[in-house]
């Protein structure tokens, strides 16, 4: 199978429960290169786990995770290093280091990977915080900055090794819809002039639309839906529907499930 | 009812085992990160803010512990060592009490509190915002970056402090004992100085570096397992001071009995007056 073609990363049959919570149960999933897929689905499905799975931060109890066709969900933690470097994770509430600046923030990553000097590594830190709008809030603290601006400082955290995939968690959430609106640009000028790979988690149909190549329904631990953006807007299955247009009145939960987009 | 109570008690011993267990592998895998931390030049710059939190800050408590530590302990006998005409070896029994036992333990408990309880807050936070992961996402070690450099500023600073604790605290008997009791101040120095030996200041100074790893193992080791929430932090911290203040009682009973072993097997039976 030539690079390309190959899924960049690829869950098999993936389960994970955390005590009588099963969570995912049997997951397949192959993301395509270059392209950004959005996971939709309801608080508490297993989004995030599915997320973390993906970089080996969580293990799965069943199932295979691969990276450019490597395994990685039995690999050590030290041999983990050299595949987490080529991943960015945007974490739901930022999970800025709040020892650090905003700057010490970015550098991080590039301290802790890199053998760049210091003034190298400013330089980066700024390339990338204008990249996200911010150059200049360097010597702040993460207790200083507004959500948005956590959100955007993570974000040229996570881009800092310049990664070929990014992993978004929530990037939305808690952000006004200018704000928001502003995030997802950033996910589509990643995408488009760094061409990196993205995964978006989110609830936010607005954003899933307006980011996603394909779109992804997870409920109750698989995923009951998977197309494009007007293939899930445009999707008979009653439950794709109620969670799209947000009405909890709007058929029953068991309605079954429309094949074409499963 | 017999078979339930048992079962209850094999699933109690079974989940205190495997926490127990965690605990080691958390241990050694802390023990194993320190030599070659040691050695990084931007691992040891971390030690630098450790250092300042865990053993600057802490030295105002501490010699505030030491100074009153040794005031009681000279008020409380000083009347019982007039009556047996023993006034003048005040020094002595202040000295080597303070040295031996009250000074390691009592710093040792003050900084359980003080210190064990910010490190398993501050690691606690961090866990449940996610930061945890997030040094883990970007191929960071989080024993190496968080646990080793609290762990070496535990070890290093706990003696430290103890010393300032002892020195104290003997000060603290001497005010006691010479200005306010009237004691001989020549008596006072001269038989603390026949009495106390190296060995007494190293056997607390050796058990104070036994605090210090008990303070930062179980600080750090409960901040990375807190439950999630303020709730959550919140026990970890409670347990942790808990836990750091009867592991401290414990091994300072063990390592009493094993040194006075040592010293009576080389040097025979001490007779302090």
């Amino acid at each position: 199978m030539s690079q390309t073609s190959q899924p960049i990363v690829e869950l098999r049959a993936v389960e994970k429960s955390f005590g009588p919570l099963h969570v995912l149960r049997g997951v397949d999933l192959a993301l395509e290169r270059g392209k950004a897929t959005v996971i939709i689905g309801e608080s508490g499905t297993g989004k995030s786990v599915l997320l973390k799975t993906m970089l080996g931060l969580i293990r799965p109890d069943a199932g295979q995770v691969f990276v450019d066709g490597q395994r990685i969900d039995n690999m050590r933690e030290r041999d983990l290093v050299k595949i987490r470097r080529r991943f960015g994770y945007l974490f739901q509430m930022g999970a800025l280091f709040d020892s650090l600046t905003a700057g010490e923030n970015v550098a991080f990553p590039l301290a802790e990977h890199t053998k760049n000097s210091k003034e190298r590594i400013n330089q980066i830190v700024a390339e990338k915080l204008a990249l996200v709008g911010l150059d200049g809030i360097q010597h702040k603290r993460p207790a200083e900055l507004s959500g948005g601006q956590r959100k955007r400082v993570a974000l040229a955290r996570a881009i800092a090794l310049d990664p070929d995939i990014v992993l978004y968690d929530e990037p939305t959430t808690g952000l006004d819809p200018i704000r928001s609106d502003s995030i997802n640009d950033l996910i589509i000028k990643l995408k488009n002039e760094l061409s990196i790979t993205s995964v978006v988690v989110t609830h936010d149909m607005t954003s899933a639309f307006k980011v996603a190549d394909r779109i992804l329904m997870l409920h109750r631990g698989h995923f009951i839906a998977d197309g494009t953006p007007d293939e899930i807007r445009n999707s008979e299955d009653l439950r794709v529907r109620r969670f799209i247009t947000g009405d909890a009145d709007a058929g029953s939960d068991e309605q079954p499930v429309q094949e074409t987009l499963l | 009812m017999l078979t339930s109570s048992l079962a209850l008690l094999g699933r109690f011993t079974f989940v205190q085992l495997s926490a127990l267990g965690e605990f080691a592998v958390f241990v050694a895998q802390t023990v194993a990160r320190t030599p070659p931390a040691l050695v990084r030049r931007r691992d040891l710059s971390r030690l630098v803010p450790q250092g300042y939190t865990i053993g600057a800050l802490s030295v105002p408590v501490i010699l505030v512990t030491g100074t009153f530590v040794g005031m009681v302990l000279a008020v409380q006998a000083i009347e019982q060592f007039k009556a047996v005409g023993l006034a003048s070896r005040m020094g002595v029994i202040v000295s080597l009490s303070v040295v031996r036992e009250l000074g390691p333990v009592l710093a040792g408990v003050m900084l359980a509190g003080r210190v064990g309880g910010a490190l398993t807050a501050e690691l606690g936070t961090m866990n449940v915002t996610e930061q945890l992961d997030a040094l883990r996402s970007m191929g960071a070690d989080p024993m190496r970056v968080l646990v080793v450099p609290r762990f070496v500023a535990c070890v290093v600073l706990t003696p430290i402090l103890t010393l300032y604790c002892d020195l104290m605290g003997v000060l603290g008997g001497w005010f006691i004992s010479v200005p306010v009791f009237g004691v001989s101040n020549q008596d006072y120095w001269g038989f603390t100085k026949s009495a106390l030996e190296t060995w007494d200041v190293g056997s607390g100074l050796f058990k104070s570096v036994l605090f210090g790893a008990t303070i930062g193992l179980i600080s750090c080791y409960k901040g990375f397992h807190c439950r999630p929430g303020a709730q959550g932090v919140g026990q970890a911290c409670t347990e942790s001071f808990v836990s750091g203040f009867v592991v401290i009682l414990i091994l300072d009973f063990f390592a009493a009995l094993l040194l006075k072993n040592i010293y009576e097997s080389i040097w025979g039976f001490k007779m302090v007056f």
